[in-house]
């Protein structure tokens, strides 16, 4: 009985009654939270494979084997991933090759902080383990190394694959998959013309030092690139990066391993 | 029903939310680069200011008038949002491209403007038709602007080649201006003139007189 009035009472209250007010808009925004989650929980297998696949695709193309037309699982089969650990250079398989190295920088087990002198890329902690991922040509011999790249630019983290042959040295291309740099000036690092300038460029110099850099003007001989006009700070970002992760606190050690011994 | 279609046919041109609301500009600006992204911008739009309307013409006697507003953007954020997840499931490229427009239909003025001004007073299938008609009108600026910028910026259209470019060895030298966002601000203005000059009913009336110098008036 008393509930009945209540709930007349309620009807009866006007529009603009507090009480009832709250209870209208807590209302519509459960109901609406409802849409919301069942949207985002339903599709997220959906988009975890289109992520994992676009990640794919990034390195069948920095590898230069990507091909409309053929599934990505089909062109990946040349591909084999590997983890190395970087602290000693040498494969592991502490973890899995779906190892998720974002979050593993967050983890104190599996990464370290980096001091301000080391961390030019300003990515301020490293993981110690890397997914690296090793390409095969026709006959099933490796030819190129694919090696996963991040750091800062001007707004944003820039991640991305260098691919370079079995010398431990040769640049065979440069990709960014993920970044948000400014279009038309840093986001020009994924203008094809700019990335071709990366081709045939020696990473290391004779006595092994990181030789490889990107400079504002003039760039010459095969350890230099030119830096995007009206980007300073992005290709700034670049060249820290790719100096970071191919040197000592980088794939240094694996590169050197890879330059005496092949890859294994 | 002559009524129905006016509904819908007129945000096309006579009440167009861009050239004559001058309703949101920002995504115009930013979205029609290219045709595809255009294209999808302007489906996800129509969906949101349709169903949105449509959901909030269906609780407009509940909703209170206080609140109102923050009831409006409660169900568009919650459409928006939903947009943005089946994009990321579906069609992953565009949503990589759109990335951050997508979130903004929800701080696009049209949508909350047909949910304040029509859906508010009106009943959910008209409103419905409403917010699809502006949906529509918003659309068919968007995609003339991206054809007009695609093709004279890159030469191509919805990504196929039209004209050869330099680049490619052909003979079209591709006019970069067009694919930065102040050109569409050029083609808008542009297209308002056209629209005006063939709808001269649509030209508002001058706040102020302009004055001669001598004082007079002549």
């Amino acid at each position: 009985m008393s509930k009945l009035s209540t709930w007349a009472r309620f009807k009866k209250a006007p529009i603009d009654n507090p009480v009832k007010t709250m209870i209208i808009t807590v209302l519509i925004c459960f109901v609406a939270s409802l849409f919301v989650t069942f949207s985002a929980i339903k599709l997220r297998p959906i988009q975890k494979t289109n992520t994992l696949n676009d990640k794919r695709k990034n390195i069948l193309q920095v590898a230069g084997i990507y091909e409309e037309g053929k599934t990505i699982d089909e062109m990946f089969e040349n591909v084999e991933a590997r983890v190395i650990d970087i602290r000693t250079g040498e494969y592991t398989t502490s973890v899995n090759s779906d190892y998720d190295e974002i979050t593993g920088a967050k983890d104190p087990e599996t990464s370290r902080a980096l001091t301000k002198q080391e961390d030019i890329a300003s990515i301020r902690r490293q993981s110690f383990y890397k997914v690296i991922y090793l390409v095969k040509d026709s006959s099933g011999e490796f030819n190129k190394i694919i090696l996963p790249i991040h750091g800062y630019g001007l707004w944003s983290t820039l991640y991305g694959f260098v691919a370079i042959g079995t010398d431990a040295n040769t640049i065979y291309a440069l990709k960014f998959y993920s970044h948000a740099e400014t279009p038309g000036l840093g986001g020009e690092v994924d203008n094809p013309n700019w990335r071709a300038q990366w081709k045939d460029k020696n990473l290391f110099d004779d006595n092994g030092k990181v030789a490889i850099e990107v400079v504002k003007t003039g760039a010459s001989g095969k350890y230099q690139i030119d830096a995007l006009s009206g980007a300073t700070i992005t290709s700034t970002g670049v060249n820290n990066l790719v100096r970071f992760w191919v040197g000592k606190n980088g794939f240094g050690k694996f590169l050197k391993t890879t330059k005496d011994q092949g890859i294994q | 029903m002559a009524k129905t279609k006016d509904i819908i046919f007129d945000p096309l041109v006579d009440n167009n939310p861009i050239t004559l609301q001058v309703l949101g500009i920002c995504s115009a600006l930013a979205v029609t680069s290219s045709v595809t992204t255009a294209l999808i911008m302007s489906i996800s739009v129509t969906l949101v200011t349709g169903f949105s309307s449509f959901f909030i013409a269906s609780i407009r006697n509940f909703i209170p008038s206080s609140v109102r507003i923050i009831i409006q953007m409660v169900i568009i954020a919650s459409l928006v949002i939903i947009v943005d997840q089946v994009l990321k499931a579906y069609a992953f490229n565009a949503s990589k491209t759109l990335s951050v427009f997508v979130g903004l239909i929800i701080t696009n003025c049209i949508v909350m403007g047909r949910a304040e001004g029509f859906a508010m007073k009106n009943p959910p299938i008209t409103s419905f038709l409403d917010g699809l008609g502006n949906g529509a009108g918003y659309s068919l600026i968007l995609i003339m602007l991206a054809i007009i910028r695609e093709l004279l910026g890159a030469g191509k259209l919805m990504g196929f080649e039209i004209f050869k470019t330099v680049n490619n060895g052909g003979w079209y030298i591709p006019n970069g201006l067009l694919l930065l966002p102040p050109s569409a601000f050029f083609l808008i203005g542009l297209i308002i003139w056209a629209f005006r000059t063939w709808k001269p009913a649509q030209v508002e009336t001058p706040v102020f007189k302009i004055r001669s110098s001598d004082g007079g008036n002549h």
